[in-house]
């Protein structure tokens, strides 16, 4: 999900993008469709477009899955 | 930027909502003894997960350890126990509690991890030739687009051209200079979502410039 072209590191994606504060709104619930095997992009488009444009919620998108799984297994 | 379709009524918590996580919102909710006792808790299970978030973050920080991680560790759950008592009115059990709290601890240990690497650096602001010229040599065939002499011309003006001051000195920080953004939040006395929403509106207008221009194909956003 860090790997991004130039272009995109540049001038981001375009389309709805939930920014930082919105994604945040949601993340959890995102990580648990993720997890539970469903596509998190169908329920929150503009969260998935977030986190291809913002490397910092994406590494943090990362973590708060790496400790779900942790602690559910 | 839009805001994303909520999964649940406002109101009570729903029925089907876990044992665990009803225990949690309940119990944080109570006054006296009980509430100090789940926020000792909360702090406990913060804690445990900063520390975790750290450990999994380490190749990216080798410079931080021992007493000083612990330290940034430990204030990063005190703030996300803040940040949990703050919102908790917002937690309508759409998700589990531990997983809606995680979120806040990850977020805080992110931004004090960043934060601590840029700490006493220089951000870049300038938008000189070595900046540009850095991202035009160091392609790969799988960067031909931004290799174009021209369309990095084009995006060199508008950056001049089309952006206030304030959107110009993030976007050449965070998208040129590949500052972190929680850095240059920090610098600018704000937060990652704020200047985020500078940087898109930034990258919206440089866009909009390059596509009435030809050099990028028009996307209809909504």
């Amino acid at each position: 999900m860090n790997e991004r072209d130039p272009l995109t590191r540049l001038l981001g994606t375009a389309g709805n993008d939930s920014g930082c504060d919105g994604g945040m709104a949601v993340i959890a619930e995102y990580v648990e469709l993720e997890l539970s095997g469903r596509n998190p992009e169908d329920f929150f488009p503009g969260l998935a477009a977030h986190l291809r444009n913002c490397p910092a919620c994406a590494e943090d998108y990362e973590g708060l899955v790496a400790l779900v799984r942790r602690r559910h297994g | 930027m839009g805001s994303e379709p909520r999964q649940t009524a406002a109101g009570s918590l729903p029925d089907a909502l876990d044992f665990e996580s009803r225990a949690w919102a309940e119990s944080l909710r109570a006054s006296g003894a009980e509430g100090a006792a789940a926020l000792e808790r909360l702090h406990d299970l913060l804690l445990r997960a900063t520390h975790s978030e750290a450990r999994r973050r380490r190749h990216l920080y080798p410079e931080i350890g021992g007493p000083e991680l612990d330290d940034l560790c430990r204030q990063a759950a005190d703030d996300a126990v803040l940040a949990v008592r703050r919102k908790l009115d917002g937690y309508r059990g759409a998700s589990r509690f531990a997983t809606w709290a995680y979120g806040f601890a990850v977020f805080e240990v992110s931004v004090k991890l960043r934060r601590h690497r840029w700490r006493g650096g220089t951000i870049p602001t300038a938008d000189d030739d070595a900046a540009w010229d850095r991202l035009a040599s160091g392609g790969t065939a799988a960067q031909t687009r931004i290799e174009s002499t021209e369309l990095l011309r084009a995006l060199r003006r508008a950056v001049a051209e089309e952006l206030s001051p304030r959107q110009r000195e993030v976007f050449v920080a965070v998208a040129l200079n590949d500052v972190e953004i929680d850095a240059v939040a920090a610098q600018l006395q704000s937060t990652r979502g704020a200047v985020y929403k500078v940087l898109h509106d930034a990258r919206r207008k440089l866009r909009l410039r390059l596509e009435r221009e030809g050099h990028l194909e028009r996307v209809e956003t909504t």
